[in-house]
């Protein structure tokens, strides 16, 4: 039973990083323009 | 990726940002186009395409302005127009808010169900209480975030005493809350924190699922208003010429309308003779050739030569503003219009409030404890609770939009989708809407050096025929001939040298007609004749139209003989020169006999007709008022898609009402056990999670919908 002692920090620890890791991309724009995502692999840049 | 900075030069001052809409971007192309050229001009900093909005982010020098960077796009080739910063977000807002919602609730209900397992397998004693403290732990703030909106709008709700789905799921969130939390002190045996943040997670998808749906065909169709003769030229008493914004034009003024410049009043021309293009107003193509004395109005553009135009109203009365003002009125009884799931609501709360009082008085008068009543009321709450049914509408709706999108048909919302399940009747436009809109010319006797010629001279005009067929041959990967010495003389034509021989492109018989354009090579000349055909799939979209049993017609502003040839074509009844009154009285006369009519449109005389029918669908080259009043937009050049889009709608509704049927079906076979007493935290998580995938599956179903 002491393990859970660990256990339930680690997995609430884990679930509240994603949560955060979520967050964190929502806020800087990263679903803003999914079509456009898809389509920016196939721009080819200048060499410069 | 992002433009190059010149960090040196740029960083002395703050930047401004500026947003376009422009529509023409469609690939990777455009987008690196765009990054890439406009990165090089001077001032601007960095450059942003957003390609599901059609929009470009511009960071640039605040000397440089919208203007100057119109030009900028206009220059590489992409038609701009700025949105005003805050345009639109407010949706934005509302989805990403719904998208934290929703991560919040996912993380609770994980977390929870990881801990309510442990005790469904048998936890018990200290072991059990610290699992419902700690579930408690997570569940309050996980349910305080997440359950806001369906806490505000069944308060709202209530206030205004009316009832809607969000108010059930309200009730039998916190009070399940309220019971878990009363259990977890006493050190009870059961909780519901995992049911409560279960439900809110499931219902929150079918909300974010609505509102993505909406954001994504908002950014196809755009908001662009009031682009034409947004100023015009008044004519000073000393002759001088000063630019008036349209909304300080008065009555009495005389003004100037420049070639290609859209006028911003009703007048009466007083000099000059022009063609109008009056697309705009009545739909019609062929360009009106006016004269000292002729009536223009606003909205409409001069095509050929300056006009000098005493200006008869202006602003809020010309014909264009009253045309924007009818749309207002006709588009509220659409406002009016009730969902199926606030429908199918009314009926649920009040059956599903009364089966829980019912039964937490059945089991006092049975002799049941206070506790124990209790919990069986608020059992039967949390069974009932429309998860599938929050689903049910959601799920089917958003399938078949994107399938609906696949086939080049947007759909605005979800209560567009169930307006166009119901009509029965539907009203074609004829110019731009059953025909093309565009003239296209006949090529079949002109050879292919003659068209690399006509190909030049046409690029040099801006009249409706030869940008027409500067397209036409652009589309036969011709290339343009060599030309020296060109000259536009408005009203005549285009004439050049090429290779020592005189050149023309001169517009047709003044009288005749049948539009067409006469190309001149040195002594030989060939007539090139127009015409705006019929869309190339109008008879089989009719023929499939009439299939879904709907009765078909014509409503047109065009002239009489214009309209009967291509009513005679397509066998249906029509109805020429009807102004935008008339047909707007024409539908509500449909409307009031009980008929559900949709109306297909383009122009701007159809705005108020579109807004004022029970649905209505326009063709991507609509006008921006056109595109704004109506449900869904469709592009390309074929029509199908709005027998596609009936018969999409339909099947979206039947499998609605599929859904709904299971989750009712769902419940009675719950309710019953939820009133006896017998439903565990485990049997609703199941019941709950089981009766919304089967609705998601269900769903699904509908993505081969659009075929």
């Amino acid at each position: 039973m002491n393990g859970l002692a660990f256990l339930i920090p680690i997995a609430l620890g884990l679930g509240l990083a994603g949560l955060g890791a979520f967050f964190w991309s929502l806020h800087s724009g990263q679903y803003e323009d999914m079509d456009g995502a898809a389509n920016r692999i196939l721009i080819e840049e200048e060499g410069e | 990726m992002t433009a190059p900075i010149d960090h040196a030069a740029l960083q002395l001052e703050a930047l401004a940002e500026t947003r376009f809409t422009v529509p023409a971007i469609k690939c990777a192309g455009c987008m690196g186009k765009i990054e890439r050229e406009l990165a090089r001009v001077a001032g601007i900093a960095e450059v942003r395409v957003n390609l599901s909005a059609r929009r470009v982010a511009i960071r640039h020098a605040p000397a440089l302005d919208e203007d100057a960077l119109v030009a900028a796009l206009a220059a590489i080739g992409f038609e701009a127009q700025p949105v005003a910063a805050l345009a639109g977000t407010r949706d934005d807002r509302e989805a990403r808010m719904l998208l934290r919602a929703l991560a919040v609730a996912g993380f609770g209900m994980m977390n929870i169900m990881l801990l309510s397992v442990s005790v469904w397998s048998g936890a018990e004693g200290a072991t059990r209480d610290l699992f419902h403290f700690l579930s408690a732990l997570i569940a309050l703030p996980v349910i305080a975030y997440a359950g806001r909106p369906f806490f505000a709008s069944a308060w709202k709700a209530l206030r205004h005493r009316r009832t809607n789905m969000d108010v059930p799921i309200s009730i039998g969130v916190v009070l399940a809350t309220c019971l878990s939390l009363y259990e977890t002190a006493t050190g009870g045996e059961q909780t519901y924190f995992d049911g409560a943040t279960m439900l809110l997670f499931f219902l929150l998808a079918g909300r974010a699922l609505d509102a993505a749906m909406r954001g994504r065909t908002r950014a196809g169709i755009g908001a662009l208003l009031g682009r034409m003769g947004r100023s015009g030229g008044v004519i000073e008493p000393d002759g001088t010429i000063r630019r008036v914004p349209a909304d300080q034009l008065l009555p009495g003024m005389a003004m100037l309308v420049a070639a290609g410049e859209a006028l911003a009043a009703d007048g009466i021309v007083e000099d000059g003779s022009s063609a109008i293009d009056n697309a705009m107003l009545t739909g019609e193509s062929l360009p009106e050739p006016v004269g000292p004395g002729s009536h223009v109005h606003a909205g409409t553009v001069n095509l050929a030569q300056p006009l000098r135009i005493r200006i008869t109203a202006a602003a809020q009365d010309t014909a264009l503003a009253e045309i924007a003002r009818l749309m207002g009125e006709a588009g509220q009884s659409r406002s009016r219009y009730v969902r199926i799931a606030d429908r199918a609501s009314r009926l649920y709360a009040p059956a599903v409030h009364s089966l829980a009082a019912l039964s937490f008085l059945g089991w006092m008068i049975a002799g049941a404890g206070w506790h124990q009543s209790l919990v069986v009321a608020i059992a039967v709450l949390i069974i009932t609770c429309p998860c599938a049914m929050g689903l049910a509408v959601p799920a089917a709706q958003v399938v078949a939009t994107g399938a609906l999108m696949r086939r080049g048909l947007l759909v605005k919302d979800g209560s567009a989708l169930e307006r166009l399940a119901e009509v029965d009747t539907v009203l074609f436009d004829k110019t731009g809407t059953l025909t093309l809109g565009e003239p296209q010319p006949d090529l079949a006797r002109i050879e292919d050096t003659a068209l690399c010629i006509a190909l030049a001279l046409a690029q040099h005009s801006r009249h409706p025929l030869s940008r027409g067929l500067a397209r036409a041959i652009q589309a036969r990967e011709i290339a343009p001939a060599q030309l020296d010495g060109v000259t536009e003389r408005p009203g005549h034509g285009v004439f050049a040298t090429s290779d020592d021989v005189s050149v023309a492109l001169q517009r047709g018989d003044a009288d005749a007609d049948t539009m067409a354009s006469v190309l001149t090579i040195g002594r030989r000349s060939w007539t090139i004749p127009f015409a705006d055909d019929v869309r190339a799939d109008a008879a089989s979209t009719m023929a499939a139209l009439r299939a879904e049993g709907l009765e078909l017609g014509i409503l047109s502003g065009d002239r009489t003989d214009a309209v009967a040839p291509v009513a005679r074509a397509l066998r249906l009844f029509a109805r020429a020169n009807a102004s935008p009154q008339a047909k707007l009285a024409h539908l509500e006369r449909l409307k009031a006999s009980g008929r559900r009519p949709l109306m297909v449109g383009d122009g701007l005389n159809d705005g108020p007709a579109l807004s004022a029918a029970h649905a209505s669908i326009a063709p991507g080259s609509a006008s921006d008022i056109s595109r704004q009043a109506a449900d869904a937009v469709f592009t390309g050049s074929g029509l199908m898609p709005v027998a596609l889009a009936v018969r999409t709608a339909r099947a979206c509704m039947r499998v609605v009402r599929q859904n709904f049927a299971f989750a009712i079906g769902y419940n009675l076979l719950a309710v019953p056990l939820a009133i006896a007493g017998q439903v565990t935290p485990l049997i609703a998580a199941v019941a709950m999670s089981l009766s919304s995938l089967v609705v998601v599956v269900n769903s699904l179903r509908l993505a081969g919908a659009a075929k």
